[in-house]
């Protein structure tokens, strides 16, 4: 069973669809029991780092998370989820993440030339960085839907797979059992299916 | 690099599909489900489903139905009809859209756009404007195109994204329904003022038109057709496969 934890960030409804798509029980929770008892555990998020921040925190699911990873159970962390696994965010201040993997989340503007759109939103391809088991029913250069402003930088040795987008962006990272999506993959078609459905396999 | 987007919009009434010329003379095309289905497997890069229904009745089958498509089609989608208030947002992006598109409303009340923007982020609010050429100037419609609001179109949208909406689609009454190309003049005029994505909507008759918007506009971001799709004058497969040759970049599933 698949935990989707609702910290109150976001809307899970298709989050959830994809994995009943791929024939795998997913439950939205932010009951600790719950999320204990799951063989996998999803970390979601849209909207502001610093808001999402502080609702994993006064909810206490922060200790949980962690204290999850820390035993080995496979998590991974969706967009703003897998901003959350970093050791800090600069968007609009500087916070404090989970610190599960190493690195910063900094604005795309730093990086990227300045005649191209932000947020970066669209379907972009994957090149792989680094060999990984979310990536073992799909192919370099697959298509993924991406919708964000910042991106984890400083994050090199984790970093399994990354995009172009005039400059070089984190798409995906796995610190061994922790892994992260800067892309949806339930909104990435059959390709982001595949990568839900490989996570679930591990 | 990222792909040039296009995307298939269903007008929804009742629980079905349609798609008038020039707004008038709505015709049933099919079930907006299965089409969404169709369209997610041959290569859409998300879906627009726009609610044509004024009823209560009609409203709670459009949300049935997008919470049914949203079950079966992971690709983005957008909402739009009928968008006023932000229960409005509430109650589409609860069924899995991930966009929410907001035009007559938005007129009524430009606040709308800021509300939403701060409670859902920019991504998720989409501004559409109906735009026609009138008295030598570009004029928005309301009321699916049916009322001339006096408000000119290039300001109104620029005042859109300064309030936080994070997407335009314009869709140029002038073109819709015509299938002689998308009203470049119009986009042109859209994309020197605004610098996020802008959507192309209205005119498209063959993959000629769309190739033809991407390399003169390269700030246009996307490309949106109904009828051209639904009848299948256009297969989106092939469409990608020119999009490619003519080193448009586009995504192939």
């Amino acid at each position: 069973m698949v935990a989707i934890i609702d910290y109150g960030v976001g809307n899970l409804f298709s989050l959830q669809s994809s994995f009943a798509a791929i024939g795998e029980q997913a439950v939205v929770s932010g009951d600790k029991a719950v999320i204990e008892s799951a063989d996998k555990i999803i970390l979601p998020g849209v909207g502001a780092f610093e808001d999402a921040a502080r609702k994993l925190h006064e909810s206490g699911l922060d200790a949980v998370i962690c204290a999850l990873a820390a035993q080995g159970k496979p998590l991974m962390g969706i967009c703003l989820g897998m901003q959350l696994l970093f050791e800090k965010s600069y968007e609009f201040g500087e916070f404090e993440g989970l610190g599960l993997i190493h690195g910063n989340v900094k604005p795309i503007a730093d990086v990227i030339p300045a005649d191209l759109k932000i947020p970066h939103i669209g379907w972009n391809a994957l090149k792989f960085e680094k060999p990984s088991p979310i990536f073992s029913n799909i192919q370099e250069g697959d298509y993924v839907y991406f919708v964000h402003s910042f991106y984890a930088a400083d994050c090199e040795e984790n970093m399994i797979a990354c995009t172009n987008y005039g400059a070089r962006l984190t798409a995906a990272v796995q610190r061994e059992n922790v892994f992260g999506c800067q892309f949806h993959p339930e909104k990435s078609g059959e390709v982001g299916l595949k990568i839900l459905k490989a996570f679930c396999e591990i | 690099m990222i792909t040039k987007r296009i995307i298939p919009c269903l007008d929804v009434k009742d629980g079905r599909v349609v798609k008038g010329v020039n707004f008038k003379g709505l015709s049933d095309v099919n079930s907006p489900v299965e089409l969404a289905q169709y369209y997610s497997s041959s290569g859409a890069d998300e879906l627009v489903f726009y609610d044509i229904t004024a009823s209560s009745e009609g409203r709670k089958l459009f949300t049935d139905i997008l919470c049914e498509s949203a079950r079966k089609v992971f690709i983005p989608l957008t909402v739009g009809g009928g968008i006023n208030t932000l229960d409005d947002f509430e109650r589409v992006l609860g069924c899995g859209a991930d966009k929410v598109s907001v035009n007559s409303g938005a007129i009524k009340n430009p606040q709308l756009i800021e509300d939403a923007a701060k409670r859902y982020g920019s991504q998720c609010v989409v501004l559409s404007a109906d735009v026609k050429r009138v008295d030598n100037e570009f004029r928005v419609f309301a009321k699916g195109g049916r009322e001339d609001t006096g408000i000119e179109a290039i300001g109104w949208i620029k005042r859109g994204v300064d309030s936080g909406a994070g997407e335009i689609v314009l869709n140029s009454i002038d073109t819709d329904g015509v299938k002689q190309g998308f009203d470049l003049e119009m986009l042109q005029a859209v994309c020197d003022v605004v610098s996020v994505p802008v959507i192309a909507s209205g005119g498209a008759g063959k993959i000629e038109d769309f190739i033809t918007l991407f390399k003169r506009l390269p700030k246009v971001d996307a490309g949106l057709a109904a009828s051209v799709f639904h009848f299948g004058e256009i297969d989106i497969r092939d469409l990608k496969k020119t999009m490619l040759e003519q080193g448009i970049p586009a995504r192939i599933c």
